[in-house]
């Protein structure tokens, strides 16, 4: 297999079958492996034996063309596409996907393009959605302990927010992409799925949000960030992953790749190149 | 809103002063009850000066218990439009739950409780029903309710057969809109309401500060309880002045209350908020989306009946025209003239009070003035008008602020 990034050892093998897939980081131990992950819709070959690892603590960046398989990816690992062939692992075991929550309930959680926020509903009651907490006698919520620990979760994000108990409608597209991601790492998340989350905002809002990817990473979590946006890839990706037709074509380790290695990858200039047949 | 350079102030005091971050929501769309009220003193300065009686004792007396049915009615309005929903059969469940319990009664010779439980039990089943069609095969609420608009008036015309009226006897519905308390309990609530009101204030303050969070201005919440005290008390007086305090008065502010704490305090209410303001979000927060939504219908059928139930008792009678004409437009003219949206997530139970005050007003005063219907349907018209262009106007100010 011919591998060019600088990655320790390249992309490791297919798995064999009956135990966990090895390691080939000598020092750490991937938290998700996914393996040989095909996925195919109608005719259209959507992924084709793709593994995809994500270790904690590093930001890796998934890149590719429209199509690329991008998004079927991260929707596998989010469990809204169940893979047709291949395997998911999970702190070193095996595990099975049937739907959304049972990743959510590994500790895997996704921030879509169109964040999910409730306009209406201030920073609070968003990022305690579905999970309220209640009072037992009259089961009223318990406006403030809420409040107390979302403050506390956006100060150690460092996510200013004005003030808290405003509506999601008052914020910024910055704000609202921090306070989704706030939200997503609240409940013990250990990965985070970022998809495109610099697309619509401007040059101060988006260095807000790769700043707290960064912050993520220093906190220990393994940040999966989908972009169109190299500079910003290059800014906050330790690894970066690039896809094309479906296919992993390579893995690169940010600080030896070049922009124009990755593009090149990501249009096929040298696409013999990584074809494990060639 | 500021953006990225915003001052450090994580978690200290608000960087802006009450009365500006006020402002700033009323310019950003967040209007609240203040167009309502503002509206409801000019309608009553204006009846006013046309005919002093407008503000007797007596008539404001009578305002109140006509409102309470059109009220009633409106609270599971409010509930459904803030799901961003409408429900177009409630005028027909009035009808129809009216008409059950008035053959229940005096056909059939049940006890009130029985016969009120019925018509009660019919609006629930035909809420859940409508909500079940509205969430199972994706109708929108408007078709499936405008079915029932007709569907429900067929049975209630079925249920009441060859009788074009029912007069009732049974004295317990009777009073139910008839029944007016002594100065002494009307006074007795106040004083429970007041003190139960300065309380929470009082707990849910000790509680921020204990939890150690920012105070809301200590000013405004002495201000805003100042005047809902006068508020309890001048109504208080002006009605202990003459006949006494209404039962049906103290019904539609027991189910104001009640649904405002609902929605406001618990998680059910939250998750109505959620569903209303992005459903698809709500969805993927865990939120059984279509749960919510059936219930919230099945309270609107609820509602509807209760009001149906209370507009009978005041006439003292059902026929086939109990629940036609203008209850339909009323209650959800009312919900929307209180300054709950059209377009859901957003509006309080309190503006089923309001906004039927508002429409009761303008009947009882054009009625005072012996104006016709013609005129009483335009002016109506033109208010309902003025509420939803405030609230469209209002929206555009939040996505100008809000983007």
């Amino acid at each position: 297999m011919t591998e060019t990034g600088g990655w320790p050892g390249g992309h490791p093998p297919t798995a064999p079958t009956g135990g966990p897939p090895p390691s080939t980081a000598t020092d750490r131990q991937p938290i998700l492996q996914l393996r040989a992950i095909s996925k195919r819709f109608g005719a259209v070959q959507a992924l084709s034996e793709v593994d995809f690892d994500v270790y904690p603590n590093e930001v890796v960046a998934l890149v590719g063309d429209n199509g690329a398989g991008k998004s079927t990816l991260v929707k596998t690992i989010a469990g809204i596409n169940i893979p047709d062939t291949g395997e998911i692992w999970w702190e070193g075991h095996h595990v099975a996907v049937h739907g959304p929550k049972d990743p959510a309930a590994l500790g895997i959680s996704t921030v879509y393009q169109d964040l999910a926020l409730c306009d209406n509903l201030d920073v609070v009651a968003n990022l305690y959605l579905g999970r309220e907490e209640v009072e037992p006698p009259v089961l009223f919520l318990s406006e403030e302990r809420m409040e107390q620990r979302a403050r506390e979760v956006l100060k150690s994000l460092d996510v200013k927010i004005p003030n808290p108990r405003n509506p999601i409608a008052a914020l910024s597209g910055g704000q609202r992409q921090s306070v989704a991601v706030a939200r997503s790492v609240m409940w013990k998340a250990k990965v985070v799925l970022l998809d495109e989350p610099t697309a619509a905002l401007g040059v101060a809002q988006t260095k807000q949000v790769l700043e707290l990817i960064l912050r993520l990473r220093n906190q220990g979590l393994g940040v999966v960030v989908i972009s169109h946006n190299l500079a910003n890839v290059f800014e906050v990706a330790d690894r970066i992953v690039v896809l094309r037709l479906g296919k992993r074509v390579g893995t690169y380790d940010r600080k030896s790749a070049s922009e124009e290695r990755i593009v090149a990858a990501i249009t096929g200039a040298e696409f013999g190149k990584f074809q494990p047949e060639a | 809103m500021s953006t990225a350079g915003a001052p450090s102030a994580p978690t200290g005091t608000p960087a802006v002063s009450n009365a500006q971050a006020f402002w700033r929501r009323v310019t950003s769309g967040d209007v609240g009850s203040l167009p309502v009220i503002a509206g409801l003193i000019l309608i009553w300065l204006v009846f006013y000066f046309l005919n002093p009686l407008f503000l007797s004792p007596r008539n404001l007396t009578n305002l109140v218990s006509q409102i309470a049915d059109i009220g009633i009615v409106s609270v599971g309005i409010v509930l459904v439009l803030l799901l961003g929903e409408i429900d177009l059969s409630v005028g027909s469940v009035y009808g129809l739950a009216s008409a059950v319990t008035a053959v229940l009664s005096v056909q059939h010779g049940w006890a009130a409780a029985p016969a009120i439980a019925a018509g009660l039990l019919v609006g629930a089943a035909i809420g859940t029903f409508q909500g079940f069609f509205y969430t199972r095969f994706r109708i929108p609420s408007f078709v499936v309710t405008l079915a029932g608009l007709l569907t429900w008036f067929g049975a209630q015309l079925h249920v009441m057969g060859e009788k074009g009226t029912i007069n009732l006897d049974d004295q317990t519905i009777v009073q139910l809109a008839g029944l007016f308390f002594p100065p002494s309990v009307g006074w007795s609530v106040a004083a429970i309401a007041i003190v139960v009101l300065g309380a929470d204030l009082a707990i849910r303050r000790r509680r921020r500060f204990v939890a150690g969070l920012p105070q809301g201005g200590l000013v405004g919440d002495l201000v805003k309880f100042g005047a809902i005290v006068a508020v309890i008390l001048g109504a208080t007086a002006v009605m202990a002045s003459d006949q006494g305090v209404p039962l049906s008065l103290l019904i539609l502010l027991g189910f104001v209350v009640g649904f405002d704490l609902i929605t406001t305090r618990t998680k059910f209410g939250r998750h109505i908020f959620a569903v209303g303001g992005n459903a698809e979000a709500a969805r993927r927060a865990g939120i059984s989306v279509n749960g919510i939504r059936i219930a919230v219908f099945a309270l609107c059928g609820t509602m509807a009946a209760a009001g149906g139930i209370m507009g009978a008792s005041r006439l003292l009678a059902v026929n086939y025209n109990s629940g036609t004409g203008d209850t339909l437009l009323n209650a959800i003219a009312g919900a929307v003239i209180g300054g709950t949206s059209l377009f859901g997530g957003r509006g309080t139970v309190w503006s089923a009070l309001t906004g039927a005050l508002v429409i009761g007003s303008i009947n009882n005063g054009l009625a005072l003035l012996s104006a016709a219907s013609d005129v009483k349907f335009m002016v109506t018209g033109g208010v309902l008008l003025a509420a939803v262009t405030i609230d469209a106007v209002a929206r555009q100010g939040r996505q100008r602020a809000g983007v």
